[in-house]
């Protein structure tokens, strides 16, 4: 069906396949990376001062 | 709400968690629908089968020159408003721009050896998309090359914004030069020159990639700014370690 530069048009597929699917990764496992970071910091009881007043405005609520 | 509310990083988070599933899905739904139209899409008279190679091919180009552009704008709010978004905005769009880059030098490559008996040749289309991807690879050199990411995106949006040169080199380059590559057959003053059974496929998998585009780029962002409040405490915290 894709005659005789099948393994050109399939080649070109893959590599779309291939560079698409490693954004996919990087973009997931990145954000994985910086959740998992960022709550580790947050129990230590390290939180930015954004943060600290909104919870404090919180508790005055 | 004011679009400079919209803009804040923390309502920014807030509003792109809950557009991006639907983001997903819509990209997800256009890739189905563009790659079933390509497959059942006629062999060009002179091409053959390998006319299938376009509907990748070409939309790579698009977003490759696309994501410049957004970085190029991203790069004047970074300079002229310093606005945080527009930092981070940049910044999370050069690895998805040179990923489309190197898949739109690639697959013109194995496009080009069946058509033209090579996969490369230095004529002026390939040559300047080239360029594109090595100063693709400069900007996130450079934002890893400098730890303090405000000088950083200062610095990148300058080369940004010279780099930005490229990009009308790129598109009148078949026009300027005598070139291999063959000259525009879809973004022409006097319309497309393609046949609607080639060019419906060819746009909805433009659509797709486009819309692919946007879902990476605001998920890149949303972690960009997490990098930041991590860099963040982790500044604070060192701050406030004994001894200090």
């Amino acid at each position: 069906m894709l005659g005789p530069y099948a393994a050109f048009i399939v080649g070109a597929y893959a590599a779309a396949v291939l560079v698409v699917g490693a954004l996919i990764g990087w973009v997931v496992l990145d954000h994985r990376l910086q959740r998992r970071t960022l709550q580790e910091l947050e129990a230590r009881g390290i939180a930015r001062r954004s943060e600290r007043t909104g919870s404090h405005e919180q508790r005055q609520r | 709400m004011a679009v400079i509310e919209l803009a804040n990083p923390s309502r920014f988070l807030a509003l792109s968690g809950r557009l991006l599933p639907w983001l997903a899905a819509a990209t997800a739904l256009a890739f189905a629908i563009g790659l079933g139209q390509a497959y059942s899409a006629p062999d060009d008279y002179q091409q053959g089968a390998t006319v299938k190679i376009m509907f990748i091919h070409v939309p790579s180009a698009w977003l490759a020159m696309m994501a410049w552009a957004i970085m190029s704008i991203a790069a004047l709010g970074t300079l002229v408003w310093r606005h945080p978004l527009a930092d981070v905005a940049a910044k999370s769009a050069a690895p998805i721009g040179a990923a489309f880059t190197f898949l739109c030098l690639v697959t013109g490559s194995l496009w080009g050896r069946p058509m033209w008996g090579t996969y490369w040749v230095w004529d002026a289309r390939l040559t300047s998309v080239l360029v594109l991807f090595l100063m693709y690879l400069g900007v996130i050199a450079l934002h890893r090359a400098v730890e303090d990411p405000g000088r950083a995106g200062r610095a990148a949006a300058v080369l940004t914004l010279v780099g930005a040169i490229n990009l009308p080199i790129i598109k009148f380059s078949v026009d300027w030069w005598n070139t291999l590559h063959q000259g525009a057959s879809v973004l022409r003053l006097d319309g497309p020159t393609l046949h609607s059974t080639i060019l419906i496929p060819l746009l909805n998998m433009a659509l797709a990639f486009l819309l692919l585009f946007v879902t990476l780029h605001v998920a890149a962002m949303r972690n960009e700014i997490l990098r930041r409040r991590v860099r963040t405490l982790r500044m604070m915290q060192a701050q406030s370690a004994p001894g200090r």
